[in-house]
């Protein structure tokens, strides 16, 4: 028996693509964000509501990842945006070769903003660098107040979190939901990560969501 | 569901043939490490391999996986500690004013070749 160290990135393959992507995203001075969620969590349903918010101010293209079907994409592009689907076939997580490929077939050049939705997936995707500008986790409020403790990677690794459905707080709540210890336990993880308390629902906190982005995308320009 | 683990044994899988076919050596163990963000299940991982690995050069091979903890520096006395969410602050001198070191990456350390 001998052994051989080897000291080699496992991934450097997803790395390359990823450098590529970011790359391409730099050059072309785009944001590119990759929205990170459990599945249910109203993933689509902000992206719907933020293109149309958004509508006349900037353009918007989604690259929608899903294992199957194409549901989510038919809804962004009932919206008018430019939506590419791709379908993971089974994985738990889109790869930076397929977004590589989405950013190919979407017209890059005439939009300011191009959001990835990852497969729904609270762990996996969180380990894959895709080459976007920034990662932004949503955490609905059914899902309880204790996942930033229970998956911390993709709270540490994300420029802000959306906590959607806060329409179910409140003094009529029917569920048990401390924002505070979310916006504690997440901060504990990531200091500099912005929160945004939103209802896709009835639009609450879309005013401050939306205006970071149009800020985000301004600094790019 | 394909679970990220099978694209990181894929990724394994064929860069180990390829030092197994650089030394025509059969491989029989490699040591892995990651960082906490990788999100790594060795049993995922190893089950993964295990069924890709069949039939090919790195069958029956074993596989060691190191986790490296996330470390924390602190801001106040410069310690540098291992991170815990459940305690988060410097164990040395109680401040929580620290900021987090990167992530270890996903890394092939080594590989055990048989002489045989």
């Amino acid at each position: 028996m001998y052994k051989v160290k080897v000291g080699k990135k496992i991934l450097s393959a997803n790395e390359e693509y990823a450098v590529k992507n970011s790359r391409l995203l730099a050059e072309q001075k785009k944001l590119c964000l990759n929205m990170i969620s459990s599945p249910g969590s109203g993933k689509t349903t902000i992206l719907v509501k933020t293109i149309n918010e958004l509508k006349g101010k900037i353009k918007i293209g989604v690259i929608e990842g899903d294992i199957q079907t194409d549901i989510d994409a038919e809804r962004i592009k009932a919206t008018g945006a430019p939506v590419i689907q791709i379908n993971t076939e089974g994985a738990c997580h889109l790869s930076a070769a397929q977004v590589s490929s989405g950013l190919e077939r979407l017209p890059v050049s005439d939009l300011d903003l191009i959001f990835i939705e990852n497969v729904g997936n609270l762990v996996c995707p969180s380990a894959f660098e895709l080459g976007e500008t920034g990662k932004v986790a949503v955490l609905s409020v059914p899902e309880g107040d204790d996942k930033p403790a229970k998956y911390p990677a993709i709270f540490a690794k994300s420029k802000a979190l959306l906590v959607n459905k806060v329409d179910l707080l409140g003094a009529q709540a029917q569920v048990d939901f401390d924002v505070e210890r979310v916006k504690a336990d997440a901060r504990k993880l990531n200091k500099s990560i912005e929160i945004f308390l939103i209802s896709a629902r009835t639009g609450e906190g879309f005013a401050e969501w939306c205006g970071w982005l149009l800020r985000a995308v301004e600094e790019l320009r | 569901m394909l679970m990220h683990e099978t694209m990181v044994a894929q990724s394994l899988l064929s860069t180990i043939s390829a030092e197994a076919a650089k030394r025509s050596a059969k491989p029989v163990s490699a040591k892995i490490s990651c960082g906490v963000l990788n999100a790594i299940n060795d049993d995922v991982l190893c089950f993964a391999f295990d069924a890709i690995a069949k039939d090919t050069a790195c069958e029956g091979m074993k596989l060691e996986i190191e986790h490296k903890q996330l470390q924390g520096r602190c801001k106040s006395c410069a310690e540098i500690f291992e991170f815990e969410l459940c305690q988060p602050v410097c164990p040395k001198c109680g401040s929580g004013d620290f900021e987090l070191q990167p992530d270890a990456a996903l890394v092939l350390e080594e590989i055990e070749f048989s002489t045989e």
